[in-house]
């Protein structure tokens, strides 16, 4: 089972979310792109794992991750939205 | 096991497939809410797939080799799905509510229907 192309794919649609993040116009883009690459970097993460010889580790990282990534978009959101906090 | 490999190339093409198509569309679609709607779906689709990739080739060497240690990878790949799942639709909701309440219009919008009720 060889997954380095599929780790190559991923890689590219990182690059390519990645130039939407410093392009976007306006804050709102850029948060939508960010949390793109969120969603892609914990796919990687789960891709790296299996490649480097099934190791769970790897799958805890993305894990946390994703929960933080979540909190990250949550609180930018409400940065935009004009709220206090 | 070469089945099994088959199968889970045909997942993982699906699943590349559609990360791909959500990170053109962003570039390709005109405003925010566009954009939101093709990347937060078309991404955790992809993902969900890719994992299922990697729970079917984990529970192929479980049955085939016999190794238990392959349902901790697949309990911890499925944690990983559900904390994806739950927190990339609240997420995008969230996001597309602070977008509007920030005052941003779709492109070549005329009428918003939801301005009236902003205070809801």
């Amino acid at each position: 089972m060889n997954w380095m192309p599929a780790i190559i794919v991923m890689m590219v649609c990182i690059g390519i979310s990645v130039v939407r993040v410093f392009m976007g116009p306006g804050a709102p883009t850029r948060l939508v792109a960010f949390d793109t690459l969120n969603t892609l970097v914990v796919a990687s993460l789960v891709i790296v794992a299996m490649m480097t010889g099934n190791r769970p580790f790897y799958i805890d990282v993305a894990i946390v991750y994703a929960l933080l990534s979540y909190v990250m978009t949550l609180y930018v959101a409400k940065y935009i939205q004009g709220d206090k906090f | 096991m070469v089945a099994l490999n088959i199968v889970t190339y045909i997942f993982i093409g699906i699943g590349l497939f559609f990360n791909l198509v959500g990170s053109v569309g962003l570039h390709r679609l005109p405003d925010m809410y566009t954009r939101l709607h093709a990347a937060t779906k078309c991404t955790t689709f992809g993902s969900i797939f890719i994992i299922l990739a990697v729970i079917i080739q984990c529970a192929g060497i479980w049955a085939v080799e016999g190794d238990s240690t392959q349902s901790v990878m697949i309990i911890h790949v499925v944690l990983a799905l559900v904390a994806l799942v739950v927190t990339n639709a609240t997420g995008a909701h969230g996001m597309a509510r602070a977008a509007h309440r920030s005052g941003e219009k779709p492109a070549r919008a005329v009428v918003d229907d939801l301005e009236k009720k902003q205070n809801d």
